[in-house]
């Protein structure tokens, strides 16, 4: 526990992130975008008189959109953090030196992980004042907003083990993200499409719906799917309905996350360094 | 000691290695000598734990490359041909950062690091950004960070190449120093005049095959048989050249119009040559010197390696 919490690279990773102006400028323009779509929605609600009103449901149609937003960075930053974790210290020539090292391949690379990790939880927290704008008007329970920031963290977790895999296992940054961000647009449309088209099928075939295991599964591991089902639970029934699986979204989600989490760690953690032992 | 048994790295049908055989007992400084290409880099990388051997094993005081990676990590400091450094990390934060991941306490950082600034000459840089350091300093740099863990052995791949001669002095300085306090260190270099003045023993390495390995005096006896030897005369050189052709001994004779001067090649004895100056001297050559060049590193280097092409 006590190498976790004193793991070189993870402080290295740290320090070097925030000594970049780059980090900073990220925030501020994460801030920017979702101040931008909070303070227009509300202006916009109001009619710009500054004294309108502001109903629960117009409030509750924010916090969607907030969280859909949210979303839609964490997607799309994870795999920018994470898919030049191993193979830009290739590039820049310092792995070599940083494999020699005592370190262990899992020390390495959870300290890679956790950095970035770190940086978008923190762009998370920093965002949270301005989600915390809904509380202001009701009509959403900080439980909800507990759960759905929950399912951020596996979704970001699971991304961004997956940019680290495709890090190590492939040599050039630009290739490891393309292959990132290809899995996470898989993941966040491609699954959706699937889920739609096998119900679709499935309808025309069999005249009445037939069980579609393969569609409650893409559905399951779709996270626009995911967000919907947990900030609107009657979309959770409408699933099952189409598919006539009868198991929680979050649950086949959580499931599915961990697995690749645990997979793609796995996967790094054997291919960072190279296997001595084998006999070609 | 390191024990490097039947090493073979071979990438399709090309041999990087090609069964490599070689022990070096503590304290020895090895000097690794060859072109590019030949499987220095290749060698050392095994070494190093970077690279897997096709077949063959390297045993670093006692722990196989293979079988025990992580220990052999433990007891080697290594140094690229080619490496890299972290732009916004200072000198002193760049050794921090290495000293931890040996698992060396906070404590004891604080006393080692200054400590190896010191070593380097680097102690007045050591809150500048590492980037900002010249190559020879980012060189030295990465030399005390191959010594944080105090290794027993120091793997340096080419730690002179691109310095100026300044930095180059600076640097076998440092490694006079090393070689002092009992390190086994394999090193590589092109500047073999610098490897023959510190070495115990040089090793040549050419198409990923050892060619020679010994003390710098045993690879220059392996070229013993001829001796090169130059006069330098007054009058006419061409009767000169006639004359040391003619004898039996005397082999590609050269005239140095500019210099006055001939050179050949001399397979004879002592005997014969004392002999061969007094017909000289008896034939009216007029001789201001008559002496034996000292064949150097880099001879011996061009003249093994041309007979193993």
């Amino acid at each position: 526990m006590k190498q976790v919490f004193s793991n070189p690279v993870l402080v290295k990773e740290i320090k070097l992130r925030f000594r970049s102006p780059k980090s900073f400028v990220g925030i501020l323009f994460y801030l920017i975008a979702m101040c931008i779509f909070v303070f227009g929605f509300i202006l916009l609600t109001t009619q710009f008189t500054g004294t309108g009103y502001f109903r629960p449901e117009e409030s509750f149609f924010m916090f969607a959109m907030l969280t859909y937003i949210q979303l839609g960075l964490i997607l799309f930053i994870t795999p920018g953090l994470t898919a030049g974790a191993i193979s830009s210290e290739r590039e820049k020539q310092t792995l070599n030196i940083l494999l020699t090292t005592a370190q262990t391949s899992f020390q390495i690379i959870s300290g890679k992980l956790t950095s970035s990790i770190a940086f978008l939880l923190l762009l998370l927290i920093a965002g949270l004042p301005i989600y915390s704008m809904v509380f202001l008007f009701g009509g959403v329970s900080p439980g909800q907003l507990g759960i759905i920031f929950l399912f951020f963290f596996l979704t970001m977790l699971a991304i961004g083990s997956i940019g680290i895999m495709y890090s190590t296992i492939i040599r050039k940054t630009i290739v490891s993200m393309i292959a990132t961000y290809g899995t996470m647009i898989f993941l966040s449309a491609v699954t959706g499409f699937i889920y739609l088209v096998i119900t679709g099928m499935n309808s025309m075939v069999a005249g009445s719906i037939a069980s579609s295991p393969f569609g409650h599964f893409f559905a399951s591991i779709n996270p626009v799917v995911l967000v919907l089902t947990l900030i609107s639970p009657g979309s959770d029934t409408f699933i099952t309905d189409t598919t006539k699986v009868d198991f929680p979204i979050w649950a086949g989600y959580a499931i599915f996350y961990i697995c690749i989490t645990v997979i793609s760690i796995f996967i790094s953690v054997k291919k960072l360094r190279v296997n001595m032992k084998r006999t070609k | 000691m390191i024990e490097i048994k039947g090493l073979t790295k071979k990438y399709g049908s090309f041999f990087a290695l090609n069964d490599l055989n070689l022990t070096l007992q503590e304290g020895t400084v090895f000097g690794f000598v060859g072109a590019n290409g030949a499987g220095k880099s290749t060698t050392f990388s095994i070494l190093a734990t970077l690279l897997q051997p096709t077949s063959g094993d390297a045993i670093v005081n006692g722990k196989s490359v293979r079988t025990d990676a992580s220990e052999v990590r433990k007891q080697i400091g290594y140094m690229p041909d080619f490496f890299g450094v972290y732009d916004q990390l200072k000198a002193n934060e760049y050794l921090d950062f290495y000293g931890a991941s040996y698992g060396i306490s906070e404590a004891e950082r604080k006393v080692l690091i200054p400590q190896l600034l010191e070593l380097v000459n680097l102690t007045h840089k050591r809150y500048e950004y590492v980037d900002l350091l010249s190559r020879g300093m980012k060189q030295r740099l990465c030399l005390a960070r191959a010594l944080i863990h105090d290794p027993k052995v120091l793997i340096l791949d080419e730690p002179a190449s691109g310095l100026d001669p300044r930095a180059r002095v600076e640097m076998r300085d440092i490694l006079k120093q090393l070689k002092g306090m009992g390190k086994t260190i394999l090193i590589s270099s092109h500047i073999l005049p610098e490897l023959a003045e510190m070495c115990d023993e040089i090793g040549v390495i050419d198409g990923g095959r050892l060619i020679a390995h010994g003390s710098v005096a045993d690879i220059q006896a392996q070229l013993a048989g001829e001796r090169h030897i130059t006069v330098k005369v007054k009058g006419l050189l061409e009767n000169v050249a006639t004359f040391f052709e003619e004898d039996p001994f005397v082999s590609s004779v050269e005239l140095h119009t500019d210099k006055n001067s001939v050179t050949f090649n001399y397979r004879g004895t002592d005997d014969d040559q004392i002999d061969l100056l007094k017909k000289a001297m008896d034939h009216s050559i007029r001789i201001i010197s008559f002496a034996e060049t000292e064949t150097d590193l880099e001879d011996v280097f061009m003249e093994i390696t041309k007979g193993a092409k």
